[in-house]
This record gives C-alpha cells, structure tokens and sequence, in this order.
C-alpha cells in the first residue's frame, strides 16, 4: 500500500518538491548569495529581464537570486516553528491523557482556554514580548499552533487509552509512560504527522504574513515575506519582485500538502449506509398501494438461479463472493441462511434485495422477486412496489432508525408521504403495527426517539415499519445477534406472528443453526460463497448429509453437549485474515 | 480453597443522584484449579465483576481476594497481588496493539510476574506460550493484522498466561468469534485449565457455552446473584424464575421453538 502510494503521481511530486526544497535550503545560499548580494546600483529597480528573470530590488539585486537564497531561513523557521507547535502540543495534549481527573480537567481546561485565542493576536502578543525578530516569531507562531496541536494529541491519545490492549498493559501493570511510549504514540503517531505536514503550510503563510506586515525577519536577513513586502510596494511597476517570492510560498505550501496526503492511511469516503440506503429507497418509492389488497401471485417470492456477486478487490480485479448459487422461497415460507463470516449470507441477501451497488456487481441466469426483474435496472413502477413488499431488518437497529426522529415519524412517514394518508389514519395505522409487534402503549411509544428504545425494542419497531406496507417479504440479517437470549426469543416470537399476520415470507440469516432450525421452515447452509445443502429445518438433524452442516451441527455447544469431551472442530485449521484467503475471480 | 473471592462486592459508576450500581453486594468464589461460569444479560453487572477484580474500576465496598491476599486498592502490595488476576477480553480486534508485534505484546505481560527477564527469556517464553496455544512460534515478529479472529483470541490467551496468572478472567471470550472457530478456543480453554489447574472465571451471556467449560455457574441479573450451583444439579432443577427463563430461552437443536399459534 505504501509503496504504490509513493509512485502515485501525487507521490512523485511531493518526493520531487521535498528534495527541490532540501536542495534549495541547503545549496541555496552556497549557490547564489554572490548574486543575491552584489548590489549594482545602475540596474536598481529594473523589471523582469534575461539576466533578472524577477527584476531588480532597490539596491540592483537580483530578486530570483534572492528567492533562491530566502529560502533556506523561509523553511528553517517554518519547520522550526511547526516543531515547536508539534512537540509543545503534544506533550501538552498528551498529559492529560494519563493524568488523573483534577490535574486532566485542569490542562485540557487550559488548552480551551488557549483555543479560543486567534492565533495572530497570540503571535502579536509575542512579538510583542520578545520583539520583532525572526526568532521571536518562530517562537510565536510555534507557541501560537501549538494549542490546536495539544487538543488534537489529546483526543487521539484518549481513544487510544479506551482500547483494551492498554487495559491489558495497565492490568500487567504497564506504568502511565510506558503505555504513552509503546502504546499510545505509535498508534496516535500517522494522524500526527499528517497535521504536522498541514500545520507546516500554514505555518509557512504565517511567516509570509508576519515579516509581511514587518513583525517576522528584519533586514539585513530576508525571507519570503520579507521580499514579498519589499516587492508589494512596486506591484504596479515590476509585478514580478512580489508575485516571484509569492510563486515561492505557494509551491513550498502545495508541496507540504502534498507531502501530508502521502502520509495518510487510505481512508475513501466510504459510500452511504446500507440501512440509510433502504430507508431512503423505502421512502422514495413507496407506491400508493393499500394494504388488504394481497397480491394474488401463488408464484415464489423469490427466485435466483446461477446468482453471483462480485466486488472489486484492492488490486483493481474482481473477487467472486457468491459463486453461482440457485434457491426459491415461496410465499410464506420462512427461508433461514446458515454460514459463518465469508460464507456470502449477506451478500445473498443484499443481492436480493437489490442493494448492491457499484462497483460490486450482481449476475445471475435468474433473479426475480415476486415477478420483478431484479438483475435488470428497475422500471419506476417495479422500484416502487419494492418499496412497500419488502422490508429489511438488520442486526443493528440503531443504523438503520434515524436519531433525529420520533418512532412515530419514521413509521408514519411511509404512509403519509408516499399513501397519501391523512396523519390522523397513518398514527392509527402506526400503532396498529407497534401493537401487533408487541409494543405497549404504542401511542406514547410513538413520541419517543429511537435513544430511548432499548435494543429489543428498537427490533420490533424495525419490524413494524416493514408491517406499514404491503411485505411479501421480510428480510432479517442476524436480527438478533446483538440482543440478549430472552430478549431473542421475544424478537423471534413477533418476526413469527408477523408472518402468521401478513402471509409474507421470511429470509432470516444467522450464525446460530440451533435457532434458524428451530423457527424456519427450510435451512440454506453457506459456505465460502456456495450453497452446501439445503435440508427441511424441522428433520435437521436425521436430514443433513453434507460433512460441513454436520460439522456446523456438532461443533456448538447446546444443553446437552457432552461436557467430558473436547468439542468437534471443523475440517481445517482457522482460516488467515480474509484478505490472504481470498480467491481470485472465477 | 478458593483462589479468587469476592465478598459484598459493590460497584457504582458516576456519583451522587446520577450513580448507577452495577454490581449490588455480590458474593462469589472461584474454586482453586476450578472454572466458575458467571452468566447473564446485558446491564447484569458481569463485566463490572470483571473489572472490579483486575483494578480497571474501583469497589464501592466490599472486598477482593486472591489466595486471601487483598487486592483492592493501590498499596503496592494490593497491585502486586492484582497481577496474579488476569483478563482475557471479549473482542480480538480491539485487545491486540495494531503497531505491536503479537511477541512483544505478549513479552510486555511478563512484567507481571515482578521478576527480571532478559531479552532472551523473553523470546524463549514467547516461543513457549505461542506453542501452547497451538500457533506457530516463528510468528512472533508479525503484526497482528496478519491473524484471524481466533488466532487473535488465542494470542491474548497467551498474552494472559505470560502474566503467569492465579486466576484467568475470560470476559465473553467467544462472542466476537464464527461458531468453529468458538468451539477451538473453548477446547484450548479447557485444555489450558486442567493442564496448569488454572483458576477460571468464565463470563458469558451464552448458558449453553458457559454450561460447556464451568464446573459450577452463577447467575446474576441487575447487578445481584440470583442464583449458584455446580453446573448440572443447578441447570437441571433452577429454582430462580430468572435462570428458568434463561434456560428456556437457549435454542435446542432439532427442537422446534415454541410459539403456541403454530407448531
């Protein structure tokens, strides 16, 4: 990853700007002070020409020359500065970090404090301490950034300090700086540096606005700014002597940003959420269809025959991660998908839900939901009574409910906007569908935010949003993984009564084969994108042939595992991370 | 005797009107060379217990004890003792340093023992562990990126022995894990537990998983121990009408979940 990241053209050019500017701070003067400094009053003040490519100063100097040697002190207090900003602020920020409480409220209380400043005035207040000279203004802007610096390296170190691999340092009886040494800077250390790259171009603006307004470098010694001041005065006359050192600062800024995107972690924006994509396609689409008006079709919900579903892999290729799999679900049937992570129990469901969107691509001989077409695009009709015919629920409520709404709103929304239901009939309709979920007071339930749902509670309202339609099919991916056992138990019960309610059929994913067993109708066992077998749930155990369902069968322990022998371990060894295991495309 | 004991333990999160007590007056005890599976939901206290023990939050009242030393409190005596209670925690991912070589990591916890290691003893120790924890000892120089879920889990496992620990806390150890790779680790557990007579107190939501790997269990819900037992005589005949429900709730294989509408 670093390595392509390096000869990226972006990389290209930072590497290539980071070694000018070394040369020059280096080389520099060595090269061109003779020319900086030889003063030929015939040629003062003279416009751009060949042998002064930038024009002349007052005393004749070259000005490109003088660019060229200003560079040196220009990046000197730059990176003297930003090291003043990075290292006061971190130790300022990360104090704290391992102090107890008084002693943290107190300094992270002080960087507030230090926070609110605008940085000039802390710079003109320095100056004004240490007087207008090039080191007093290194230490001013460097005292200036570090506050910003200090609360960033505060923030980080603290969520660095809620891991558990520091609870397992602290319990080993790790000290406090032995866990900021090993612990919390190598893992706060990547983020640092890219603001340092950031900080460093502002840093360097800074400068350009301190000696330009006559409080940074004094002359004889020039910089950037200092030139960009001598040269403002005859902007008219030779525009040159300013924009030339400007040119200079601009170029030292684009690099060290530049320079700060290599430093980054890959992090692509990542696209919208499944579960806000469903909401929004919910909310969209919904067609003005009654419900009661049971759609009359005796053919499968669900069809899918050779389904395959690809996602692009980091190289650029495509990985397959479901290989070609065929299954039906017919109208109230309750369908459940069996598989450990990687097997494409997810994936199969995106697939047929429609949610998968590029770059992953979905093929298949087949796939139809309900007489929809959906491996072709969807007419505006077809999108629109998926909208109401089928409803997703996830495992983590909390994603797919929006927090900024009441319950009420979520659910009324559906009919109001999209059946045209006045919002007297849509509340009724509301609490209709939060009681047959088995929520309680459902008029007063409906006021509330999802917040103060609990994790049950918000899965029944999930489910009960998918009641507000007309489902044919409700799609439930690990809905219970995250709740307790008694309170599974409760969700599973009204995903039943659900069923029983509107005849719609169910495709309820899980890791857990005891419960898909015990509630579906037919059990789909996954594995590694391939459908191993398919049994009737209710004779799993005499049915199963496969070795794999067998395995999957007998290697969790229920009530009456026999506790005086080591469990069955499936086939292979533990798998390596997936992104070793992965296969190639087919 | 037991190795690790908790007598009215409390714990209390925030202070004054807002406090919450997590744990309320639990009394519990885990058996020398013996598992003791601690079960309950979510808000049930289980984790608090946890913490309690290896100093990650501070008891209200009540006291800890490992081999009867006290190991509340931040008298140096107090923290010496502490070490000998280590924890194994729920989620892999988040336990390992990502910037850590898995072998320092592991090395790192033998500071616990209180004795001086050389670099090479450290080595040798690491080799040591990750062979017992079934991975292959020329890994220790790799990052922790480059193992699964439950070779991660095993890799704390050890982590935690290197402590050279009395007492092993596993705190939801398999719930972040795919149901095979569960089963490997409990085995290891196991494994682990009667080969070095380890001390351990297993804490889960899942019954059926803490039924598997305890000698005796005890319930908790909302902070209090509803219920305690040796393992079979307690799940055969529970008396709390908690630890029925609980029972009831654990899917069986092959048997239908009941709904009473419809078979």
């Amino acid at each position: 990853m670093r390595t392509s990241k390096l000869t990226s053209p972006v990389g290209i050019t930072a590497i290539a700007g980071i070694i000018v500017l070394a040369f020059l701070a280096i080389a520099g003067p060595l090269i061109w002070s003779t020319s900086a400094d030889a003063t030929a009053v015939a040629e003062r003040l003279s416009g751009p020409s060949l042998a002064h490519p930038f024009g002349t100063d007052e005393l004749g100097r070259d000005i490109l020359s003088r660019v060229l040697v200003g560079a040196r002190l220009s990046l000197v207090l730059t990176f003297g500065a930003t090291a003043i900003s990075v290292g006061g602020g971190v130790l300022l920020g990360l104090i704290p970090a391992i102090s107890p409480r008084p002693i943290r409220r107190l300094i992270t209380g002080f960087i507030d404090l230090l926070l609110a400043f605008p940085w000039l005035l802390l710079a003109l207040f320095f100056s004004a301490i240490w007087g207008a000279s090039a080191i007093g203004a290194m230490l001013a802007v460097g005292l200036a950034g570090a506050p910003s610096f200090a609360r960033l390296s505060y923030t980080l170190a603290s969520s660095v300090m809620g891991r558990d691999y520091v609870r397992a340092a602290r319990i080993v009886g790790v000290g406090p700086f032995g866990i900021l040494a090993k612990h919390v800077l190598p893992n706060t250390f990547a983020p640092l540096l890219v603001n340092a790259a950031v900080q460093a171009s502002t840093t360097l603006l800074s400068f350009a606005a301190l000696s330009f307004l006559g409080l940074g470098v004094q002359s004889p010694e020039y910089d950037w700014g200092r030139l960009l001041q001598e040269g403002i005065a005859r902007i008219y006359v030779n525009p040159l002597a300013a924009i030339g050192p400007g040119i200079a600062i601009v170029l030292t800024g684009m690099i060290l940003s530049l320079a700060s995107e290599l430093f980054t972690d890959t992090a692509r924006t990542r696209p919208v959420s499944l579960p806000l994509r469903v909401a929004k396609r919910v909310l969209e689409n919904v067609a003005p269809r009654v419900r009661g008006e049971k759609a009359a079709s005796t053919a499968a919900v669900v069809e899918a025959s050779d389904l395959r579903v690809a996602f692009p892999d980091q190289k650029g290729g495509m990985v397959e991660r479901v290989h070609g799999i065929a299954f039906t679900i017919q109208p109230g049937e309750i369908v459940g998908i069996v598989g450990e992570s990687g097997s494409g129990k997810s994936v199969t469901s995106m697939a047929i839900a429609g949610l998968i969107e590029h770059p992953g691509q979905v093929t298949a001989a087949r796939l139809n939901f309900d007489e929809i077409d959906m491996s072709a695009p969807l007419s505006r009709a077809d999108s629109d009574r998926l909208g109401v015919e089928m409803a997703m629920i996830f495992q983590d409520p909390l994603t797919s409910l929006n927090p900024a709404l009441t319950i009420g709103r979520q659910l009324t929304e559906v009919t109001e906007e999209h059946l045209n239901l006045g919002r007297a009939e849509s509340t009724r309709r509301a609490v209709t569908a939060l009681e047959s979920v088995g929520i309680t007071d459902a008029a007063r339930r409906l006021t509330q935010y999802p917040h103060q749902f609990s994790g049950g509670m918000r899965q029944r309202a999930m489910i009960g949003m998918g009641l507000m339609g007309n489902p044919r099919l409700l799609i439930a991916d690990e809905p219970t993984t995250a709740l307790d056992m008694t309170v599974q138990r409760q969700v599973v019960r009204v995903l039943h009564d659900a069923q029983e309610l509107t005849g719609a059929a169910i495709l309820f994913i899980s890791h857990d084969i005891a419960l898909v067993s015990g509630i579906c109708d037919r059990v789909v066992v996954m594995k590694d994108g391939l459908i191993v077998e398919v049994v009737d749930a209710r004779n799993l155990i005499r049915d199963a042939k496969h070795p794999y369902t067998r395995a999957l069968i007998a290697c969790v322990p229920d009530m009456l595992t026999d506790r005086t022998r080591p469990l069955p371990v499936i086939g292979q060894r533990e798998a390596e991370p997936a992104a070793t295991t992965e296969k190639s495309a087919v | 005797m037991s190795a690790l004991e908790f007598r009215n333990l409390t714990v209390r999160y925030g202070t004054g009107r807002k406090a919450q007590v997590a744990v309320n007056d639990v009394s519990l005890s885990v058996p020398a060379g013996q598992t003791l599976g601690l079960v309950g939901e979510s808000g049930s206290g289980k984790s608090s217990v946890a913490a309690a023990a290896v100093g990650l939050v501070k008891p209200a009242s009540g006291s800890i004890t490992v081999n009867g030393q006290n190991i509340v409190g931040s008298s140096a005596a107090a923290r010496a003792a502490r070490r000998k209670v280590q924890l194994v925690f729920q989620d892999p991912f988040s336990a390992l340093d990502p910037r850590m070589p898995i072998g320092t990591s592991i090395a790192e916890a033998t500071l616990a023992t209180g004795r001086r290691w050389t670099s090479e003893q450290k080595a040798e120790r690491v080799r040591e562990l990750l062979g017992l924890v079934d991975l292959d000892p020329d890994r220790a120089k790799q990052l922790p990126g480059q193992f699964s879920g439950g070779q991660r889990q095993r890799i704390t496992i050890a982590r935690a022995l290197a402590a050279e620990p009395t007492v092993l806390i596993a705190d939801e150890i398999t719930s972040a894990l795919d149901v095979s790779v569960q089963g490997a680790i409990l085995n290891l557990l196991r494994e682990l537990q009667s080969e070095l007579q380890l001390s351990v107190l297993f804490i889960s939501h899942n019954l059926a998983v803490v039924r598997y790997v305890s000698h005796s269990i005890s319930v908790m819900r909302n902070g209090v121990v509803v219920e305690s037992g040796e393992t079979e005589a307690l799940l055969a005949a529970p008396t709390d009408p908690y630890t029925v429900e609980l029972v009831q709730a654990v899917p069986i294989l092959g048997e239908r979940v009941e709904f009473g509408s419809r078979s």
